[in-house]
Formats: structure tokens, sequence, C-alpha cells
């Protein structure tokens, strides 16, 4: 089908472009800005509990999992779910080998089926929750609910073409890769940028902490 | 020439009984997802059938969909029935050449004004195109086509060529190549795609027509729902290892050898529509599949151009790497050229700063 | 017509904005966790006071004018500008709601460091007019008359005199070359004057030399409070002119947070240079005196006593392990509260908060988390290392009607010296 063809040629260069151009250019517009040096006597180092702090960020403290279990557990299951679904679904690593010339093995499609499902269900909750929570209500604006969209769209075109729940299979393939594009398009102009500065913004707080001495 | 016998005489003159010719009739039925309460109705309208005339024009082809179909030819049924149609005009089977079967070509069309079938195989240079990149007989297909198809009763697009453009098409189509239906507007048009197509999908189309003087329900790309209906994938004798997550990742490794699904060595049949998983080629001896290589998708348009026969379908056809390297370039260019505005500005900014002095808070 | 204009604020706010502020706008994804450890919110549970959202107005400075994007924005009208009134009604958010505890920052999934960012949006809220009163007040006082609480020197020197009196020990004042500067804040010489006696104890049974500053005794740092670097380099200055000119190893942080925060972490980045001396609270050099052996007590305090973490010794300087040491040398039944050490929650008054009449209510109802940590553990006695985190919790042990004794630790300390070793 043509619509297919056009996704998955001339549409997916120009996505990638614009992805790409927008990620670079903003993470030189945020690292360019710098830091001031410091000249206090450092407690300890940054290098290292910078990016300690990469990983040790993702445990929360335990009475923060008890108040904020629902935006934690429902955080947690979509974001390995999506990796889940991204990075093991056998199709999936044959585009990334493509581009990267790097592949693993992937998990037997009905295990991603599943995780998928999961993903979904727990994207719906987080979308739920953002509405009624008063925290949540109150910081979120278009921009939180048109990323969730955006998020959503490609996990549920990937399983509707999946299941080839849509006739003909070459339309909701298209539209499955179209939905990524937008995702590619968006993200950088986002708070989806986070995918990427999240190792950024970690690394600084461990580092300032860790030149306080700071043993978290 | 037109006989007046019908088809029910003709086999029984070639010898063939009438179980076998049921057997035909039912196979046919099946083959159409008919149910068997059909089978009578087909075999009366066969029986009773008169050879229409059909003229098979041929032009930017490979003659592989004749090939295909004549190859199945064998003291088979199929093949009489073939016998049966008036051939009135095919430039490979044909005895007459030149100026005679081109007589002959429009004696049919006269005689059969409104009744013939066109059959078409190959793609033609499209009306704006130039006309000498194929000719018969010093006409451009494309005239010949028009002209052709005129007083035809219906047109089978026999072939991916004829179909939806198929090889000539494909980038960078240096003969301006179109597909039948982008030409043909105003006659019913069959698409019988394949590079080349099954035998049987043919002779079943034929068959439908004969039976039921119309033809058989399409999908929106003109294909009969009976044998493009359902994916290569979903018909999959393979699907299994699919669903399992076992693929074969070169021609000759384990899983190769176990059988094991060909998507990573670019298997199309996720997104291609064919009869080859259930009706197979040669009489039903093997498909591309079973033999062990993907499916090339050669029933879908542009299946030339839909990226590399062995990448997978998950990748695109655009070269990724090379847009991206070149886009980490230009990000860099422009984040280095904003980062170094935003310092500036900042810089500014600090310039401008103002001593506070505890005067100046006691002031506001 | 006053020179604070918004128009300075909005350059101050620019200044301020750096790489990691940057990092830490383009990755919050508004998912609220970092209300959930801000003691404001969780005690009042209105999402006025969340986190995040106090640093709006910098976070639009940031959009509108460091980000591509943003400026695209900007041009085709689709930003909102930062205004005078929303500033104002910004002042609770970034003052009176926040006491910098750097709670938030430890929670944030994207390692946000939130109040690292109130400090230095407290700059624009500063020089656009827009900082409390109160604080004003403080830093006037402190810059004009030398203390925030308007203590001057004199009243300093009675103290001392009263010191010398109680320990029969000479307090060592401008002493050139001595090896310890003690700072003292304006709280302790005030409420707590025992501090200062307790000092005079130790330091004679470590057998280390020391003084006191006439002219550099102040560690409170109004401008650290207030938000303005100008105002907190002028005060740390009269410190470090000192310091140096006497010439004294180290200068000792007292039993003060912010203070510490001041002259240890931000002094040097305000002056542009290394000090010429070192920098420890007085809980590290107690437990450096300990560890050396300097240090000895005859007697313990045998009552169930917990210890509260100030934000600015614990989560904001690493020093966690020394004061528990102590407490193990000097105490014999000594219990943690639930979270406490680095994940500890604010007392409600660093950070200025405290001067904030108008907003007492607020801080006591966010005294509900120190009740519950409290309740948990019932303690007979509570110890810390503050003067301010005393103060407040006093103030809010009251409210609550708990009758839980407050103590120093320097003070317990010194209490329990071996006597003949610290006799004159």
């Amino acid at each position: 089908m043509d619509f297919l063809l056009w996704v998955r040629g001339p549409a997916f260069d120009v996505a990638v472009a614009i992805f790409v151009i927008g990620v670079v250019a903003r993470l030189l517009e945020i690292l360019l800005l710098g830091r001031a040096r410091s000249y206090s006597e450092p407690k300890g180092s940054q290098v290292g509990p910078g990016f300690a702090e990469i990983f040790k960020r993702s445990v929360p403290l335990p009475d923060i999992v008890r108040r904020g279990a629902v935006t934690l557990v429902g955080g947690y299951i979509f974001h390995i779910g999506l990796f889940v679904t991204i990075f093991l679904f056998v199709p999936h690593i044959e585009f990334i080998n493509s581009v990267f010339g790097v592949r693993w093995p992937g998990l037997p499609n009905p295990v991603v089926d599943a995780v998928t499902v999961i993903t979904m269900v727990a994207l719906i909750v987080l979308l739920v929750h953002r509405i009624i929570q008063p925290v949540k209500r109150m910081l979120s604006g278009f921009e939180d609910y048109f990323t969730w969209l955006v998020t959503f769209l490609p996990i549920l075109t990937g399983w509707l073409a999946y299941h080839r729940v849509v006739d003909p299979y070459p339309l909701i393939l298209g539209i499955h890769i179209l939905s990524v594009l937008l995702l590619l398009v968006v993200l950088p102009f986002t708070k989806l940028m986070h995918t990427f500065t999240v190792f950024i913004s970690r690394w600084y707080n461990g580092a300032i902490y860790g030149r306080r001495g700071v043993q978290s | 020439m037109v006989d007046s016998i019908t088809l029910g005489e003709s086999l029984r003159r070639q010898g063939v009984s009438r179980r076998g010719f049921m057997k035909f009739c039912a196979a046919t039925a099946s083959m159409m997802a008919l149910p068997p309460s059909m089978i009578p109705a087909i075999a009366a309208s066969l029986e009773k059938a008169r050879r229409p005339s059909v003229i098979w024009l041929s032009f930017q082809e490979c003659t592989g969909c004749t090939e295909s179909l004549t190859r199945s030819h064998a003291p088979t049924v199929e093949g009489l029935i073939f016998d049966f149609i008036s051939l009135d005009y095919h430039h490979t089977l044909q005895v007459a050449s030149g100026d005679q079967a081109e007589a002959a070509r429009e004696a049919a069309m006269h005689e059969n004004a409104g009744k013939y079938i066109v059959v078409v195989d190959g793609s033609i240079p499209g009306p704006t195109s130039n006309p000498g990149y194929s000719t018969i007989a010093g006409i451009s297909n494309y005239d010949t086509l028009m002209e052709t198809v005129k007083g035809a009763a219906a047109v089978i697009a026999v072939g991916t060529c004829a179909a939806y453009g198929g090889l000539p098409m494909a980038n960078p189509n240096p003969t301006g190549a179109v597909a039948i239906q982008d030409v043909v507007k105003d006659k019913p048009i069959v698409n019988v795609p394949g590079c080349p197509p099954i035998p049987t999908v043919i002779t079943g189309v034929l068959a439908h027509f004969l039976t039921f003087a119309k033809l058989p329900e399409l999908d929106s790309l003109g294909r009969p729902v009976a044998f493009y209906g359902q994916s290569i994938h979903d018909r999959c004798y393979r699907r299994p290892f699919y669903d399992k997550g076992l693929f074969a990742a070169t021609f000759d490794d384990e899983g190769a050898r176990k059988g094991w699904c060909l998507y990573r060595l670019g298997c199309k049949g996720p997104m291609t529509y064919n009869a080859c998983a259930t009706a197979k080629w040669n009489l039903g001896t093997s498909w591309p599949v079973e033999s062990g290589h993907g499916c090339l998708g050669c029933s879908e348009p542009n299946f030339w151009d839909a990226g590399g026969f062995y990448q997978a379908l998950s990748i695109p056809t655009s070269n990724v790497t090379r847009t991206a390297a070149a886009a980490v370039a230009a990000g860099a260019a422009i984040g280095i050229a904003a980062g170094l505005a935003n310092r500036a500005r900042k810089s500014a900014s600090k310039a401008k700063h103002q001593t506070v002095t505890v005067d100046q808070l006691g002031e506001g | 017509m006053s020179s604070l204009t918004l128009e300075r604020g909005l350059h101050d706010f620019k200044a301020a904005i750096d790489a990691p502020i940057a990092s830490f706008f383009s990755s919050c994804v508004h998912c609220g966790l970092c209300a959930e450890a801000c003691l404001f919110y969780v005690e009042t549970g209105d999402p006025k006071y969340t986190p995040i959202r106090k640093l709006e107005p910098l976070r639009r400075v940031w959009e509108q004018e460091y980000t591509l994007f943003g400026r695209l924005k900007k041009l085709v009208g689709l930003s909102k500008a930062v205004t005078d009134e929303e500033l104002e009604e910004w002042k609770e958010l970034l003052y009176a709601s926040c006491t910098m505890c750097g709670r938030c920052s430890q929670v944030c999934p994207v390692g946000n460091d939130i109040a690292y960012m109130v400090k230095k949006a407290r700059e624009g809220m500063v020089s656009s007019g827009h900082a409390p009163e109160p604080l004003v007040g403080a830093a006037t006082r402190a810059v004009k008359i030398g203390s925030p609480m308007g203590v001057k020197w004199p009243a300093v020197q009675n103290q001392i005199k009263h010191v010398e009196a109680d320990t029969g020990l000479k307090i060592p004042i401008d002493v050139q070359g001595a090896e310890y500067m003690p700072l003292l804040s304006s709280m302790e010489i005030i409420n707590f004057p025992e501090y200062l006696g307790a000092l005079a104890k130790i330091f004679k049974q470590a057998g280390i030399t020391w003084t006191l500053a006439s002219k550099a005794f102040e560690a409170t740092n109004a401008g650290h409070q207030i938000g303005s670097s100008d105002i907190e380099r002028e005060l740390v200055v009269r410190v470090v002119n000192e310091a140096e000119r006497l010439g004294v190893k180290f200068v000792i942080g007292p039993e003060c947070g912010h203070a510490f925060n001041a002259i240890r972490w931000d002094g040097p980045e305000l002056i542009g240079r290394p000090y010429k001396f070192r920098v420890l609270h007085i809980i590290e050099l107690l437990e450096q005196l300990r560890t050396q052996g300097r240090l000895k007590v005859d007697s313990k305090v045998t009552e169930r006593l917990t210890f509260h973490d100030p934000c600015n010794m614990a989560r904001k300087s690493g020093i966690v392990n020394e004061q528990r040491n102590l407490l193990g040398m000097v105490a014999t039944n000594f219990v943690d509260m639930p979270d406490n050490g680095i994940h500890n929650w604010c007392c409600g008054g660093g950070g200025g908060a405290n001067s904030m009449e108008e907003y007492e209510h607020l801080r006591l109802k966010a005294f509900g988390v120190k009740r519950r940590q409290l309740e948990a553990v019932e303690p007979e006695l509570l110890v810390t290392a503050c003067a301010n985190c005393r103060l407040t919790i006093e103030e809010g042990l009251e409210h609550y009607k708990m009758e839980i004794p407050i103590a120093g630790l320097t003070e317990m300390i010194a209490e329990h010296l071996k006597e003949d070793e610290s006799a004159a």
C-alpha cells in the first residue's frame, strides 16, 4: 500500500531528522549554559556520585512508596512495559539492528503482547489519576495530556496491528508507524525530553550532593 | 474463432469423465469459499458455457504470468478449460503472427463486441510517456489497450505488473509505467496480482465469470477476496514459530533448518495477501516459505520498492543511519549556536545586575 | 521611586539559571511526587504548595529565554510573561512555605534539585521587591548592626561575662593565630547562651586553642535566607576577613543550619576564591575530637532520647553519623525516629520561614509530621544541633501540648565531661 510505503520511507526520514536535530540541539542548549566553578572545599567527589545517582534515584524512599503509590507503581509498570514492548519485540529489534548494527534476543511474542496490554492499562490508570489527584491536576496542562496521547497511540496501534484487528494490515501497520513518527517529532519539544535529560538531571543531583559528602 | 460447442461437449470429446468434471467443480467451489450446495450450479453453468472470446494483451511483461499458467498445464481440467475459452489473441500461444495476428484480434473484437474478455499482463507506459518504450505493430501499448477494451465485457489484469505497475514501475520507473486500472476507468477490472499469480487463481476467476456472468467479490485493491482475502501470515504453517519468537537468523542456521519463521530474513508475509500458503505452487508441491525463503510480497503494489527482500518488514526503506548522522551534525550546529546565544544572554543579564543593598530593600 | 523593579528581578532570574536548572526544568514530568515529600503539602493537603510549582516564574523565564522552542512561542505571542502580581503571589510559596529543606530534591524521580532552584529564584524575588518584609528587616539589621536580631558586640560581651562566671573559664577574644574560631548565631547568644560555656569546657578538655572574633561573631546569614547573594556575600566577607586576619586554621559553624550552609558552601563561591582556612560544623569538630580520644565523659544521659537531624546539617552537608557517634558516647538509650538522618522531616522553621509571624499557622500545621515522628518513638528527651530547629520545635511542641524537653548536643556533651579535666 502506498501509505505504508510512505510512512516507512520519506515520512520516516523526515521524522528521524526532526527528532535527532531536536534532541541534539536541546541537549546542547541545556549543557552549554554551564555551571559556576566551585571554590568551596569539597567533602566528596562529584563524578562518581553523579553517575551513581542515575541508578540510585530509581529506588524511592519508603514513605514516598506509601504516599505516591499510584504514581510510582503505575509509572514503573508503564516504563518497564514500554521498554519491553519497544526493545524486546523482535520486529523492533530488527529495526534497531538496521540502524545501529546491534541486536539481542527478544521475548516470545505472546509475552510482549501481554506486557503491552498491562502497559496500556497502567497508562490509562495514570491518566485518570492525573485528572483526579489534586497535585497532578494542578500541575497538568495541555502538554501533559497531549504527550499522554502521543505516548499511548503507538502502543495501542502497535497492539492493534499485531493482532491484525484492522483490515487491511498495511493500513494499521502504517498507522502504527505514523503514530511513532508523531511521537518522535513531538519528543524534543515537550516533557518527553526527559527520556534523555533524566540522565543529566540525576547526574547533577548526585554531583551536587556528592560534593557535599551526602551519602544517599 | 468462435466455436459453437459447449464446454460440457468439449470435455466429453476429450475423454474427461463426468466424475472428473464434478471433482473440478467441487475444487473450484471450495477454492472460492462457496458452499457445496453451489457445486451443481457451477456444474450446470460450466456444462452449458459457450466459449467466450478472450483477447490476451501482453505489454511490458516478462511472460512469467503466461508461463505460470501454462506450466501448470498437464492433462488437467484447467488446461482443458483453457482450450475451451476461445483464445483469440495471445502473443506467446497464438499460431498467427504479424498482420494476421492483429487482424484476428480486430475480428474477435468486432464479432463479440461487448462480450469478450480482455486479459492483460505487463504494465504500459503511461499516456504522458514516450510511446516508443513499448509498441506492438508500431502502435503504443496505451493506444492498443484503450482501443481493445472499448468493447470488452471485463478486463482481467493478470500479474502485478498489469495490476499495479510491477517491476517496470519500480524506482526509477524509466518508462513511466502505469497499471491498467490507472488508465482504464470505465470497465470492470479484476486484478489478479502475483509475480506470477498462482495458476488456479487465474482459472478460478475465469470459472467464476463463466459460472455467474459477473466478476467475483473484490477487495479494496480490486483483487478477488476468495483468493486474496487472507494474508500469508495468517495462513502460514510457520506462524507458531513467529508467535513463539523462534526466528531463523540466516539461511542455513539451525533455525532455518528447523523451519522457523523467516521474519528476520525479510519475509513480507504479514503485509501480503495471496493464496500461496494454502493453494501453494506446482500443483500444491510447495511455496516460497516452505522452501525456506521469505515471501517477497509479490502480489502487493510497489513490492519492489518496499525495502530489501532480505530486510525485515519493520525496517524502514529510507536510509535512517545516514539521515540520523546528518541530523546529528545539523542538531549540533543549531544547538551550539543556541547554546552560545544563551550564554551571551545570560552574561548580558549578569552584567545588568545591580548590587542589592539593604537600603534598596528598605525603600521597596 | 524604588530601585527594585520587575526588570531587575527578571535579569536576576536569567542570571541565576544554569545548566543544572535547565536540565531540571526539561526533565520535570509533573509526577507530583515532590509534593509528597514536602511537609507543607503533606500536612495541609493544598496542592499550591507543590515544590516544583514554586518555581513556575523561574521556569517560564527559562523557557522564554533559554529554549529555542520557548523563544519561538514568545515570538508568536503564545507565552505568558512573568508579572509583579504573580511574583507577589509567589512570595508565600517561595518563602513562607519553603525552608529549602531539600526533601523534594531527594525524592524527585528525575533528580531535580528543587531546593537549589528555590534559592536561586529568591535572587529575582529580592531585586524585584518581592522579598518578605520580616526578612528584609533581618537583613537590614544584619548588615547595619551586625546581627539580624540586632545583637551587638556589647550584648555578646555581657553574655560572655556570665559564661565566664558560670564556668570559671576565660573566653578568648581576637587571639591572633588561634587554631579554631567558632561563630555564634544570634539565636544562641540570646536564647541558648549555655552553648558558649559548653564550647569553653570542651575546648579546654580537648586542649585546643580557639578565639571569638569581636568583629565577626555572627554566624547567621540573613542574606542566605532572603536569597540575595549580594547581601549574603557582604555578611560572609566580614567573617572571612577577620578569620584570615587572625590567621585561624578553622572556622567553626555553630549549631545553626543555614549559617553553616552559608559559610561552608556558599562563601567561597560568593568571594570567588577558596578560603585560607577550613570550615567545620561544631558537631564535625566534636566527632573529630572524640575519635582522637580528646573528648571524655564520665556520666551519661539515661533518658530515652532521639535526635532531630537539621536539614542543613544532614541532608545538605552529609553530617549524619557524627552526631550518632557522639550520642553513643554520652547516652545509653538512644533511639532513632522513623525517617531519620538524611530522610528527616524539616522542623518547618528554616530558610527564614521562622521569621514570618504571619505564617505561623502554616508552620504549626506543618509541624504535624514532626509530631508523628516523635509519637512513633515517644522520647523523654529530644536532642538536636540547630538553635533554630530547637526554637521551632519548642513552639510546635507547646502548641500541641507535648511535653518533651529539647537539648542541644554540644551542651549535652559539655554537661557530662569528665569533671577533673574541665576544672579551671
